[in-house]
């Protein structure tokens, strides 16, 4: 069918532009095939001007470089289109919905870089007198002040900084906890569900803690009774993500953290998805003794594609004592920096980090918090749960969630609405992307067979979640017709089709090598 | 609220197909008496009052655009071209995730595969893994990694490693059970650190140029822990200073760590950062942290992915090589791009600018009375001993407008006989007029 030239398709509708082969140039309109930087920089150039160097005799101790390094120059732009072109290969939670379950891809405030970059945050270092960043100091312990408000937890510690890290902080003060009570070469277990983060258990080892999984029930929470048969003389803390991974609230939490600490250990709890309960609920009453708070994810600090975070860590009165330095304290109106034990930090386990911690992402994450308000908090978390569950409820149609019932923040779903299908969760997936979405988190938790966890957050609009709904309905009712192979080829819009990821592991090239050696 | 796209209408319309009442009927897992707690918190507020708040924190504070800057000790004001800050704002770098959809992925992992290469280069090592949180945190990582290679459990850390990166690196080590052996503060640079390797040692660990601002020869020290066999871990925390110094690599060091906020990144007062991890290809397998590796595609495309994840967190769990999961991808964008610009010719010219301001510095601020330079060599940062304690120094300073330095009592609060040094570092920022400043400021105040 031939249209009109001007403002019409002049290709007949339905023209499969896989089969019409590549381009000359293979670029793709819009996405444009772009090498790597050494392979279109000058190794002799660069794009950055400076004064002329005077020729003094260097006073390097007979060690300056005289190999050469390998580092290609750009100008200007050609590094601009480089960079360009490259972003232009992912997708972002500003291009539309990111629904990674566990992640709280939520809408970046613009405001909150503006305010981070101000020269009196950006442009201060962590070792200057006390007295010229007072205001730092006053930021940070604002912040500290939400944090512990929000958490209805007596003290936090601000210097990790990723979760990992705030997980890290919270396993190190209750070692130190242990080894003060000299209980530290007695009690050398942690528990953990089965369906926890992998930093959990990664963490404890890391704190050489040995990890036993803690089973889950029929309903996706802690299976209580093996829980308590597990508790002993020998456990040293729990690690409990609260909602869990499954985007369940655990019902008994407070039976836990009683039965955590009638047998003497700490409950450690993973604060990955407060996303769903802050303003709502405060952990502190629920009996926890140390949570670390995902800056970037709850309050909205940009991922930046893996990074950086921040992992504040709330501590309870028991563990409060051996918080890591530095620490900020108010006196008055002025702020002190606790850098040193002799400081009122005898008992301190240490130092995680360099400096102070993520101070760019503080200032972001108080920007989105004054914004937000108490009251704003509040309805993000409603609106997350609510949108949640309105995916949760249409999805069921035609897709099996993993659990009955309503959830909080995320929608778990198995593979068995795919039984018999030929088509696997990652087809499922990889099929998304062709219809403009990111997938969900895939194959996680490892307790549902083939996970699809699903978290839209407050971000996103009825509209956008009407949209989405749609398409992985449609989706789920095209795989149910044994249409494997567009499954199976998916994606083929995307600027690249499936990665062989064993072929990358199995030789691995980690880096650009000149052809010439 | 301006962030929430949702109205009443919306909400009452999905809550009727969810089939509630009331929005915490989705909440009824939580014990009713925690449920809706009261805060002692604000409300919310338009972007110009908040706007404003920050602001007036921010004015407290002075910042190192305001007057002549001499800090360093792990972090240095160097210039980031205006490009950097622009191209890290895109949406599609600022607000993507990790990289674990890599068909829609490929800017992030073609430009981390970038990154990887440049500080493999940088380093003179085989390969790089995709950041860390910042130096120190990379410092602690790089022992534990040490243990696992070696399966020894003795670390012995030079008196010239900076000291909070020893005291992250003791916290992180001492914690598995590994013995940390600290050699006491060296302000000279003259320390035997070949006689605390034994055949327990699973790590020697040295930064170069040490804190004081000493430049070290690695090379006898990497061939005695290789013949204990220790390895040796070289640490810098002025990344620049790999412009105009023999690298780590051609000096023997089998892993290398370091900051990397100089090239690319603001002060940020203390973070976040960039750690810089590199190692030879035979301890790949051992390594913590993100990798990124080149594939091809099912039609046979050169693209990336992140790889050897059998290590990580996500998929060995409790026998990963780290718990580490979040890192500094974007912090890695800013380096690369900014050395990207630079290249081999920039970075040399911006390191040999740095090194020439501070020796400009040194001998004006050495020429006043009762001042000694302890350094014969250094690259842009050096030690000066001052007739007083250098943290009232470095507060008079500050209030005559002079960021002058690091005083020793803040790094070694404990050792009072440091409490006299000043650490001064300079860079390619640091002009003739700033210097004039500082000696005059120091005149003053000494």
């Amino acid at each position: 069918m031939s249209m009109k030239p001007q403002g019409r398709p002049t290709a007949p509708i339905g023209t499969d532009p896989v089969k019409n082969g590549p381009t000359h140039t293979g670029n793709k309109a819009l996405q444009i095939e772009e090498k790597l930087i050494f392979e279109i920089g000058d190794f002799r150039g660069t794009g950055v001007d400076f004064a002329q160097a005077k020729g003094l005799p260097p006073r390097l101790g007979g060690l300056a470089r005289k190999d050469e390094i390998g580092l290609p120059g750009l100008s200007e732009p050609q590094a601009m289109r480089h960079y360009v072109r490259l972003s232009q290969k992912n997708y972002a939670i500003d291009m539309g919905p990111f629904p990674l379950g566990s992640c709280t891809m939520k809408h970046n405030p613009r405001l909150n870089e503006k305010m981070a970059r101000l020269p009196g945050f950006a442009d201060i270092h962590p070792l200057q007198p006390v007295s010229t960043v007072q205001g730092a100091l006053e930021l940070i312990d604002m912040l500290a002040l939400w944090l512990k408000e929000l958490t209805g937890m007596p003290a936090v510690a601000m210097s990790p900084k990723a979760g990992a890290h705030g997980e890290l902080c919270g396993m190190m003060a209750i070692k130190a906890a242990l080894v003060a009570r000299g209980e530290a070469d007695t009690r050398r277990r942690v528990l953990a569900p089965e369906s926890s983060h992998g930093t959990n258990p990664a963490t404890a080892a890391q704190c050489g803690f040995t990890v036993d999984d803690i089973p889950a029930d029929k309903t996706g929470r802690v299976d209580i009774k093996a829980f308590k048969a597990m508790l002993g003389p020998d456990v040293a803390a729990i690690m409990v993500t609260n909602p869990n991974t499954g985007g369940l609230f655990e019902r008994d939490i407070r039976q836990m953290a009683d039965l955590v600490h009638e047998a003497g250990g700490y409950f450690y709890c993973d604060g990955a998805n407060l996303n769903a309960i802050m303003g709502k609920v405060k952990p502190g009453d629920l009996g926890i003794d140390a949570m670390h708070i995902n800056l970037h994810k709850t309050f909205s600090t940009p991922h930046g594609g893996g990074g950086p975070g921040a992992g504040p860590t709330v501590l309870s009165e028991a563990l409060a004592a051996y918080a890591p330095v530095p620490y900020v304290v108010a006196k008055g109106k002025e702020f002190e920096l606790v850098e040193k034990r002799s400081q009122g930090a005898e008992t301190s386990f240490g130092r995680m980090t360099a400096f102070h911690g993520q101070m760019g992402m503080f200032v972001r994450a108080l920007s989105f918090m004054m914004s937000h308000g108490i009251d704003g908090l509040k309805q993000a978390a409603e609106d997350a749960v609510l949108n949640a569950n309105y995916v949760l409820t249409r999805l069921k149609a035609e897709m099996s969630p993993a659990f009955p019932g309503f959830c909080m923040h995320e929608a778990l779903f198995d593979d068995a609405f795919l039984k018999d299908s030929g088509v696997e969760t990652i087809d499922f997936a990889k099929a998304m992307i062709d219809e403009g979405y990111h997938p969900m988190t895939m194959y996680f938790p490892l307790i549902v067979h083939g996970a699809m966890l699903i978290e839209p957050t407050e971000s996103e609009s009825k509209e956008e979640l009407d949209q989405f709904c749609d398409a992985l309905l449609a989706l789920a009712r095209e795989a149910k017709t044994g249409k494997t192979d567009k499954f199976k080829a998916a994606p083929v819009f995307a600027p690249r089709r499936r990665l062989d990821e064993t072929a990358a592991a199995r030789k691995p090239v980690l880096r650009w090598v000149s052809p010439a050696q | 609220m301006r962030y929430l796209p949702l109205n009443q209408s919306d909400r009452a319309k999905m809550q009727d197909v969810i089939g509630i009442n009331s929005i915490d009927d989705l909440f009824a897992d939580v014990p009713k008496n925690a449920l809706n707690p009261a805060f002692d918190l604000p409300r919310q507020q338009s972007e110009m009052a908040v706007e404003r708040a920050l602001g007036e924190m921010a004015g407290k504070n002075i910042s190192g655009g305001q007057g002549p800057f001499f800090v360093g000790a792990g972090a240095y004001r160097h210039h980031v071209p205006a490009t950097v800050d622009h191209i890290i704002q895109r949406s599609e770098f600022l607000t993507s995730y990790t990289p674990y959809q890599p068909e829609i992925a490929q800017g992030t992992l073609q430009y981390l595969f970038e990154f990887q290469t440049q500080v493999a280069a940088l380093t003179g090592m085989d390969v790089a893994n995709a950041s860390m949180y910042d130096g120190s945190t990379a410092c602690a990582e790089a022992a534990l990694m040490a243990r696992r290679v070696t399966r020894k459990n003795r670390v012995v850390i030079s008196g010239g490693l900076h000291p909070h990166y020893a005291s992250v690196t003791r916290c992180n080590s001492e914690l598995i059970g590994d013995k940390v052996v600290l050699a006491p503060a060296n302000i000279k640079g003259d320390e035997d650190l070949i006689a605390m390797i034994d055949d327990q040692t699973s790590c020697v660990i040295v930064q170069n140029p040490d804190v004081f601002g000493h430049i070290r020869d690695l090379t006898p020290i990497a061939e005695a822990a290789h013949e204990k066999g220790a390895l040796l871990i070289a640490v810098f925390t002025e990344v620049v200073s790999l412009g105009a110094l023999q690298s780590p690599g051609a000096m023997g060091a089998d892993i290398v760590v370091g900051e990397g906020q100089s090239i690319g990144n603001s002060l940020n007062f203390g973070g976040p950062y960039v750690g810089l991890f590199a190692t030879r290809q035979k301890y790949i397998r051992h390594m913590p942290g993100r990798l990124c590796g080149q594939t091809k595609d099912a039609d046979g495309q050169r693209g990336f992915v992140l790889t050897l994840s059998t290590r990580e967190q996500h998929i060995r769990r409790d026998k990963a090589t780290s718990n580490i999961c979040t890192n500094s991808g974007l912090c890695a964008l800013a380096f690369s791009i900014h050395m990207s610009l630079l290249g081999e010719k920039g970075l040399r010219t911006m390191a040999t600018l740095s090194h020439e301001a501070a020796c400009d510095a040194a001998d004006a601020l050495s020429a006043l009375s009762g001042v000694v330079l302890l350094n014969d060599n250094f690259f842009n940062e050096f030690t000066l001993r001052l007739p007083k304690n250098a943290e009232q120094v470095a507060e008079d300073l500050a209030g005559k407008g002079v960021l002058g330095g690091v005083p020793g009592g803040r790094l070694w609060p404990e050792q009072e006989d440091l409490h006299n040094l000043l650490l001064v570092a300079a860079t390619e920022m640091t002009s003739t007029e700033h210097i004039r400043k500082f000696v005059a400021a120091l005149r003053e105040v000494l």
